[in-house]
């Protein structure tokens, strides 16, 4: 094949000619001609002089182009950036608005009886809720009963999220070498522009605490019956520990409340709700019937395992705002 | 046997109480609690799995006394039972993998607390994938933005707790989106509960009354979730996130919470508004634009990368993206190549993560391109399975992402849609070249020969190992044996609606 390629004629310095010498190897070496071969020395000097301004021209020119290249981003295009960014950012947000401001014009008529919302699921809330829970109060009938399950998810909300706060706050924990020295600067910034024992705070904190304490936990206990439950309670709680806390320093609040307080109440909290709600759940899917009774309607002890499941969510939601306090502010108990 | 029904619940109340008691117990301890929770629950959930495919049947199960619209329940079919045990097994291989890096990361004191997120995280993936109860999922959509947080912080650098205020920010932007999606929907239909939703929205369609703020829910809780999963516009939390959090952490972000999410979404899409009133409604198209668009573009800023898990956290964002047009071709075909995709791509990515925390830890801790110059020498397997991982990635035959390429195009070409046919094809070539580019590159440099790797201690790893070993069989597995799984995944979607 390459032999009858080869000798078929071929003109010479065809393309064809100079690939089959590339293909083979033996493509000559081809000198071009200097078109200044003609010029004289003096000639040449005066074009290579030449040559170099004009080459110095065009290096100055470049440069220019260069530092204005340079410059570009800071002078105009950050600017430029910022302005289309801060145009878009304000249009997005209004167009957003103005859709969402339609859909709610769109919406139902608030109150009406006739809305999809009044259906079967909230009128047998309404009108059986007392017979099949026990508790006076729909709303905590409602999501410590009928949707227990919600409400234990969200219990475990506020659980993780205590336990981020304190994976990211709590001093000593990392992996700093000089623990010591932070948790003594710690304490020293800690009041530094506050008044210690104020002596006004502390007589009101001494009267108030106490009540704030008896009427958290009689929302607690009586979330069943009346306004109230676990979630309101325990941040009545929370806030008078909180003021406590404020009134009297850390050493006090340390003598009943410290981390192992906090441990063991959100566990003991967490797992007594996990306990009685997936025995209740255990019975209810398998329909085998509970043993819980419901009680008399209105009575403190009533309602099945509501009055149980208000004290766990009180517990942790009060431990849950302490904390929350504690590590914001000195990063320990 | 038919306790079996039992196990859905059992396992995520074992897995949340397990990570609250974790909260007390010293590190050591946490890791075997959290290890063999994860494991049971592997168990239970492939017993569920089990017993929904042998009766082939989807079954509802009341938590509580209370019936139904008034009380919680849970719901299993296959599709949900091959998820959830799918998502153990990634989750048990992510742990398993990383620990050791783990505990180089991660200060001793603090290392239990990591393992109440993992418990928490997979309870709430377990509780999303199983629930039949829009609230249900939200509460647990909380509880895994947090986590993923926790997650992501555990580390303690500064940099990760830049990426973890990233995330946060993000992601609850992305709740309050879907918060408000599902307040408009509770307002039009007086429902929570799944299936009792979508006979309402059925009867809303039909009427074609408040079509406008059905629209605009749809739309809000897509684009939270979009959020939430880093779609394309969306994913600027993501390399950070993905760079700065320990392997472990980046595997079970990447593989597991943000498919938990899509997940949901396409659950939400069968099951609460109905799949026929989604493939009318013109919120596909928007998902299926930014979809093509996060393959192109996460994939224009993954070769530009100079950081190999900056790089492998860009390649997420066009697989996403994937996903997205996947769901937005608006076809059951096209909804059943997104959900196969879902699983190859977090088989894949796990075992990348993984491979790659092997990698670096014999490159001096470091995941620069520079310093990984011939990694896969010193580390054989992790090289090896990064190869299998980038195989995977790019679509080359017996990976699954050959497979789910493959149901992408079919999906195309029976789109009714001329216009997304030619854009999906189109965009899967420039893809998959993309994809090529740069998994090419970060193999070619991590197989360079060099002559400096006497001087490096070799680290024996041996659960990474036998990890990676795992992930390189199932990938295959997957790859090979794809037709038994998108035919129970087929009768799962069809189970769904």
């Amino acid at each position: 094949m390459m032999k009858m390629i080869n000798e078929r004629k071929q003109p010479q310095g065809s393309r064809w000619e100079r690939f089959l010498k590339w293909l083979n190897g033996e493509s000559p070496i081809e000198y071009k001609s200097s078109p200044e071969w003609h010029l004289t020395d003096e000639e040449l000097e005066e074009k290579f002089r030449e040559d170099m301004e004009h080459a110095e021209k065009v290096h100055k020119e470049e440069e220019r182009l260069y530092k204005r290249y340079q410059q570009w981003p800071d002078k105009k295009g950050i600017p430029l950036y910022e302005r289309i960014y801060r145009f878009f950012a304000v249009a997005v947000c209004l167009i957003v608005m103005v859709s969402l401001l339609f859909t709610v014009a769109g919406l139902l008529e608030f109150g009406n009886p006739d809305n999809p919302v009044n259906n079967e699921v909230s009128r047998r809330y309404i009108e059986e809720g007392l017979q099949e829970t026990g508790a006076v109060n729909i709303v905590t009938g409602m999501i410590l009963d009928y949707r227990a399950f919600d409400t234990f998810g969200e219990s475990h909300v506020l659980f993780i999220a205590a336990t981020c706060v304190f994976m990211i706050l709590r001093v000593g924990i990392g992996k700093e070498k000089n623990i010591e020295d932070e948790k003594a600067r710690e304490q020293e910034n800690d009041r530094l522009y506050e008044p210690k024992n104020d002596k006004i705070l502390q007589k009101v904190a001494f009267i108030i605490v106490p009540i704030i304490f008896i009427f958290g936990i009689y929302v607690i206990l009586f979330g069943h019956l009346g306004p109230g439950g676990g979630f309101s309670g325990g941040a009545i709680i929370g806030a008078g520990l909180i003021l406590y806390l404020e009134a009297y320093g850390f050493k006090k609040t340390q003598r009943f409340f410290t981390l192992k307080t906090f441990r063991v109440v959100s566990l003991s909290g967490l797992l007594t709700y996990a306990a009685a709600k997936s025995y209740s759940f255990y019975t209810g899917a398998n329909h085998i019937e509970s043993i819980i009774p419901l009680g008399t309607p209105g009575h403190i002890l009533s309602s099945g395992l509501i009055l149980v499941l208000n004290i766990c969510v009180g517990a942790v939601v009060a431990c849950t705002m302490y904390g929350f306090y504690v590590l914001f502010r000195k990063g320990d108990f | 046997m038919d306790f079996i029904r039992n196990f859905p619940f059992i396992g995520i109340f074992l897995c949340m109480s397990s990570g609250v008691v974790n909260s007390v117990l010293p590190g050591k301890w946490a890791k075997k609690v959290s290890i063999t929770a994860v494991t049971l629950n592997l168990v239970l959930s492939a017993a569920v799995l089990y017993y929904v495919i042998t009766t082939n049947q989807s079954y509802v199960y009341v938590m509580g006394h209370h019936p139904a619209p008034w009380g919680n329940e849970i719901r299993f079919g296959i599709l949900e039972g091959i998820f959830a045990t799918f998502f153990c097994m990634i989750m048990l291989l992510s742990v398993l993998g990383g620990i050791q890096r783990l505990e180089e990361d991660i200060s001793e004191k603090r290392s239990n607390l990591f393992y109440v997120m993992v418990n928490l995280v997979m309870a709430a993936i377990l509780a999303l994938v199983y629930t039949n109860d829009l609230f249900t999922g939200y509460v647990f959509v909380e509880i895994m933005t947090i986590g993923a947080c926790g997650l992501i912080v555990v580390r303690g650098e500064s940099r990760s707790l830049v990426a973890s205020v990233k995330y946060m920010i993000m992601s609850l932007i992305g709740s309050g989106l879907i918060l408000i999606s599902l307040s408009l929907i509770y307002d039009l239909t007086g429902h929570l509960l799944m299936s009792n939703i979508q006979e309402e929205v059925a009867q809303l369609v039909e009427s074609g009354r408040y079509i406008d703020p059905l629209a605009t829910a749809i739309a809000l809780l897509s684009v939270g979730i979009a959020i939430k999963s880093a779609l394309f516009p969306f994913h600027l939390w993501l390399p950070d996130t993905y760079t700065y959090a320990t392997s472990t952490s980046s595997a079970i972000l990447s593989s597991l919470i943000s498919k938990a999410y899509i997940f949901l979404l396409i659950k939400v899409f069968y099951r609460v508004i109905g799949i026929q009133v989604i493939f009318q409604n013109k919120i596909l198209h928007l998902l299926f634009a930014f979809g093509i668009a996060g393959m192109i573009m996460g994939s224009v800023s993954a070769i530009r990368q100079n950081d190999l898990k900056r790089m492998i956290a860009y390649s997420s964002v066009a697989q996403i993206g994937y996903i997205y047009m996947g769901i937005g071709m608006g076809t059951t075909i096209g909804m059943l190549a997104a959900v196969f995709h879902i699983m190859s791509h977090s088989a894949s990515k796990s075992m990348m993560f993984i491979s790659a925390s092997g990698l670096s830890s014999v490159s001096g801790r470091s995941c620069r391109f520079q310093k990984l110059r011939g990694a896969a020498h010193r580390n054989k397997l992790a090289g090896f399975a990064f190869l299998i991982g980038g195989f995977a990635m790019i679509g080359i035959p017996m990976t699954a992402g050959f497979i789910s390429k493959v149901y992408f195009a079919q999906a195309a070409v029976q789109s009714p849609s001329n216009i997304k046919m030619i854009i999906t094809i189109i965009a899967l070539g420039i893809s998959t070249i993309l994809n090529a580019v740069y998994f090419m590159r970060a193999i070619i440099v991590i197989y360079r020969p060099t002559d400096s790797h006497e001087d490096v201690v070799k680290r024996k790893d041996i659960l990474m190992s036998a990890v990676l070993i795992c992930f390189v069989i199932f990938n295959f597995a997957l790859g090979l044996h794809s037709d038994t799984v998108v035919d129970y995944m087929r009768a799962g979607l069809a189970m769904f609606s």
